[in-house]
């Protein structure tokens, strides 16, 4: 960042001269900071699932989660500063149920994504406010349509196949790109992008994570939910199974 | 010295000139404030009771018109989830209202992740509130609700009217006039909760020729 200090960079509501937004761009340094959030789109769902980095080991288990409902068939996983991440959580649930309230139907993802983008363009645009440092994902399951959408700190939002956004994003990209999401029931999703959360995570920088992982799609009838406790603890065994066994054929390697 | 001297010379009277009237504006007629004095579409009557692995509700499909039997499809009772059940009788269009609003307080708490799931008591504690925060604005809900379900694996079942009586009871019965149309039934026992029918009871009309004097 070569244009730091020039003066352009203390608030959201002027261009530097090169055409940049620095607030917005520093922001994103801050989803940067935060761990991983996957989340893949298969055939009958999508999946998430986030590398909860713990601070502390005096930290509550399950504490500070990074998954959340939005409405019975919308799930978010998000990365960046929690704080931030919570008041977005807020005001797209208020969003969801407005919806319902004035249309007796469930909100589109779409539409949704569409709002809350807005909102966080809205904070892109003036000096007295900040962006938020967050990166969100939306999931849902309709209609046996699943859909899935990413919108960062400048307030783009993007339908994707698989996403992935926080420290090791773009590592989990490249694994996601080896996935072929499109055929592959929720069922195996959720292990691989267990998996790709164990490959991702830096052992020497973070020592301690949580594995979240949510999902919604056919097996659950449509409803966003935690992933239960026996195939959490099922895929969590496949992603360290795996890692293992590649640990070792490297060993061979050499 | 000086909020006495910053006073305005003419103070909560008419505006100057106010008493004029030009052509082409009118002036603002204040009207009493006015609420809902008489329910509009109606049920009538909802029938609870508890027995030994649960509680049963009933309530006909009627929604009566002042005496006209005018809509023949209107389900009055709901499911919570799987240990609440309630029915109302009174104004239809309030019990939508209600009906809209526990449904997304129950969205609300499975979005909180706490684990929290309404039980009978707990939604029938909330139905009391706004009751009786309603009729103490003057501005009822036109409802007798009657909530049932399982707490703790015992039947539960309470009463709540638009001035915000409640109570609980063995039984429960409200309004008059269970002979009409079609039933739904809400059940709850320990395996869940059920909304079935619609059922229909044969009616005697062979009486009906007797009864005179009420033209």
């Amino acid at each position: 960042m070569s244009s730091i200090g020039t003066g352009y960079d203390l608030s959201a509501h002027q261009f530097s001269p090169d055409g940049r937004v620095f607030q917005v761009e520093y922001a994103q340094k801050a989803v940067e900071n935060s761990g991983t959030a996957i989340g893949i789109r298969g055939k009958d769902g999508v999946v998430f699932a986030v590398e909860k980095l713990v601070q502390s080991k005096l930290y509550e288990r399950g504490s500070n989660k990074r998954i959340f409902t939005i409405d019975k068939h919308i799930g978010m996983a998000v990365a960046g500063l929690l704080a931030d991440s919570r008041h977005l959580v807020e005001i797209t649930r208020d969003e969801a149920a407005n919806y319902r309230s004035q249309f007796g139907s469930s909100v589109p993802l779409k539409h949704l994504a569409d709002r809350v983008s807005m909102y966080i363009h809205a904070h892109t645009l003036y000096s007295g406010i900040r962006p938020f440092g967050t990166s969100i994902m939306l999931g849902s399951y309709e209609e046996g349509v699943p859909q899935l959408y990413t919108i960062d700190p400048s307030g783009v939002s993007l339908g994707y196949y698989g996403c992935a956004t926080g420290k090791a994003k773009q590592n989990a990209k490249t694994e996601i790109e080896k996935l072929k999401m499109k055929d592959m029931p929720v069922k195996d999703l959720v292990k691989e992008v267990a998996k790709i959360i164990y490959i991702v995570h830096d052992e020497v920088k973070d020592k301690a994570f949580e594995l979240e992982l949510g999902w919604v799609g056919e097996v659950t009838e449509g409803k966003f939910e935690r992933v239960p406790a026996d195939v959490h603890a099922a895929a969590e065994k496949y992603a360290k199974e795996s890692l293992e066994e590649s640990d070792d054929s490297d060993d061979e390697d050499l | 010295m000086d909020t006495v001297l910053n006073q305005p010379l003419w103070q909560n009277g008419p505006i100057l000139g106010s008493f004029y009237e030009f052509p082409g504006q009118s002036a603002s007629v204040v009207t009493p404030l006015k609420q809902t004095m008489f329910p509009m579409v109606t049920g009538t009557s909802v029938l609870g009771l508890k027995f030994n692995d649960g509680v049963i509700l009933a309530a006909d499909k009627l929604g009566s018109y002042g005496s006209l039997a005018r809509y023949r499809n209107c389900s009055r009772v709901m499911k919570v989830n799987d240990s609440v059940v309630l029915a109302a009788g009174g104004d239809y269009a309030d019990f939508q209202f209600l009906k809209n609003i526990i449904e997304q307080n129950v969205l609300d708490e499975e979005c909180k992740d706490e684990g929290f799931i309404y039980n009978p008591k707990a939604l029938f504690s909330w139905v009391t509130r706004v009751l009786y925060n309603r009729r103490s604005r003057f501005n009822p809900l036109w409802n007798t609700v009657v909530v049932g379900g399982l707490q703790d694996g015992k039947p539960f079942l309470g009463y709540v009217d638009k001035i915000g009586t409640a109570y609980q009871a063995p039984t429960v019965a409200s309004g008059f006039g269970s002979y009409i149309a079609q039933y739904e039934l809400a059940i709850v026992t320990k395996d869940g909760a059920r909304i079935e029918g619609p059922l229909s009871a044969k009616t005697d009309w062979s009486l009906a020729h007797l009864i005179g004097g009420y033209e």
